[in-house]
């Protein structure tokens, strides 16, 4: 005899230590399968986009530090390309590479705190993150090396870097490269092959690529779905041409290729990294642009491949010295577009795993 | 490299399929009537040569005489882009059609625009408030929004 079950609505968030941060969801259940989700926003809403139109165009840089601030770099370098797009403003060889190094290195962390979190989510608490927040550390400390900061860098400048790298950030980086492909294939040898990671991901939340195209997601996400879509390849920007490195697109889209693309996309970021540090030309890191500039009246799109997505700058000027309208297009709100089409029909405990595969940042979904 | 197609060579496309929908174009944009954004959007997802299958970021920005609206859109089967734009004169009650079903991906991104910019999207399943909550005095990105009203 089958039993009568009554849907019942459950609020999770915004304070719960698998919504990363202060995001809430209210979820319709029947019994323990998840009928309907309404994610509900805005808990960290600081209102960015606004702030961003009182301040000249060197200081809304320190604004995008604070998105998505687990990959700061990566938000700097999608202003200042709006930013230079707008202005008509060259950056020198020297700063596109090493802007590039900056953002691949960061995209390495962003990941490593996605996999570190995804695995915190699956129960393995603590100890995998702990082992992914070791090598975090030596990125942010080339960072420091960089510009003194570890997490709200303000690294970039519109028309190039706030300085030259030291020449100890060289010794210190050859050193990483050396060292950090070890430590992946150590993450994979206790994490990829992992019975429980398996039988919790696999076929789990899955996201075909026709869905993941009509809900505007991008970056792994989309990757995962097997979309073969990755702005520096599609629309390189900065040196991204002028490097080799591949795509990893996934087969099935579930939780387990999201996480499979995360740990291959960081090997791509090494080699990335070994390229640039061997192309990079001497010269200035910074062009003479003023300080204060004033861009044409119009309007100018820039946007970089982020490691949570496709981070869009949108910026309108007046001839001013601010903005008159900056709006952030960002990876984490819009790919959570997909999370119903990802979660209905799944069990609750599976929609932790499903977000914490998204990889979201409310930093950066509520800005 | 992402080819950005010109608003003019767009527009003739879209004047056939859409008649009266263009208001003007030129080498960047392609200046559509507000009422018919939602025909328009429809035509260039399913014309076979422009298929703009995603939808990258939905804008709106306050003129203070209108609002402009900005669709950019991209193909990735094609890899080309472009930049749909519509004025709303109407400063009382702004009104656009909804595209939320020619791209999912606007869900969100007109709820932002309605709650922070105060443009109404007819058609939308679900428009309420994203980021602020419901009862919010005001919208916010408006450039006549005073913190603090004096």
């Amino acid at each position: 005899m089958a039993i009568r079950t009554e849907p019942i609505t459950i609020n999770i968030g915004p304070q719960h230590p698998s919504t990363h941060g202060v995001f809430r969801m209210r979820i319709t259940f029947d019994g323990e399968v998840i009928l309907d989700v309404e994610p509900i926003f805005g808990y960290l809403h600081r209102g960015s986009e606004k702030l961003a139109e009182e301040r000249t165009y060197a200081q809304v840089v320190t604004l995008t530090d604070r998105l998505d601030y687990v990959s700061s770099m990566s938000n700097n370098l999608s202003y200042v390309l709006a930013a230079e797009k707008l202005s008509g403003i060259e950056p020198p060889e020297r700063a596109m590479y090493l802007r590039v190094i900056a953002a691949e290195l960061q995209r390495v962390s962003s990941h490593l705190v996605a996999t570190g979190f995804f695995l915190n989510d699956l129960g393995a608490l603590a100890t995998p993150l702990m082992y992914c927040f070791r090598e975090r550390e030596k990125i942010l400390d080339l960072f420091e090396m960089l510009c003194g900061a570890r997490i709200t860098l303000s690294y970039m400048r519109v028309g190039g870097i706030f300085q030259d790298a030291p020449p100890e950030f060289w010794t210190a980086l050859r050193d990483f490269l050396g060292y950090m492909p070890g430590y992946i294939d150590e993450y994979e040898r206790l994490i990829t092959g992992n019975e429980i990671l398996l039988t919790r991901t696999k076929n789990v939340g899955i996201l075909t690529g026709e869905q993941a195209i009509n809900c505007s997601v991008t970056g792994p996400v989309l990757r995962a779905s097997g979309v073969s879509w990755d702005i520096r390849k599609a629309d390189p920007y900065e040196i991204y041409d002028r490097v080799d490195f591949d795509v990893p697109v996934g087969t099935v889209g579930d939780n387990y290729d999201r996480y499979l693309m995360r740990i291959a996309e960081m090997r791509q970021s090494l080699r990335i990294i070994e390229q640039c540090a061997k192309q990079i030309p001497e010269g200035p890191v910074k062009t003479d642009a003023p300080w204060l500039i004033r861009p044409p009246v119009g309007d100018a799109f820039g946007h970089v491949e982020a490691p949570k997505g496709e981070l869009g700058f949108y910026l309108v000027s007046d001839g001013s010295i601010s903005p008159y309208r900056c709006k952030i297009r960002s990876p984490s709100l819009i790919n959570l577009t997909a999370l119903k089409d990802m979660l209905i029909g799944w069990k609750l405990a599976d929609m932790i795993v499903t977000f914490g595969s998204v990889d979201i940042n409310m930093g950066e979904v509520d800005r | 490299m992402t080819t950005a197609l010109a608003g003019t060579d767009i527009a003739q496309r879209v004047a056939q399929a859409v008649p009266d929908a263009v208001e003007e174009s030129d080498d960047k944009d392609l200046w559509v009537k507000p009422e018919s954004i939602h025909d328009v959007c429809g035509f260039l997802k399913d014309d076979a040569d422009l298929r703009f299958d995603f939808l990258t970021a939905v804008s709106a920005i306050d003129y203070i005489d209108h609002f402009a609206m900005v669709y950019h859109l991209v193909s990735i089967a094609h890899n080309h882009s472009m930049v749909l734009k519509a004025r709303i004169w109407d400063r009382e009650n702004p009104t656009a059609p909804s595209v939320v079903d020619v791209w999912e991906g606007a869900n969100f991104q007109e709820r932002e625009v309605y709650d922070l910019m105060g443009v109404r999207f007819e058609g939308h399943h679900n428009l309420k408030r994203l980021l602020l909550w419901e009862g919010f005095p005001g919208h916010p990105h408006r450039k006549d929004y005073l913190e603090e009203p004096r």
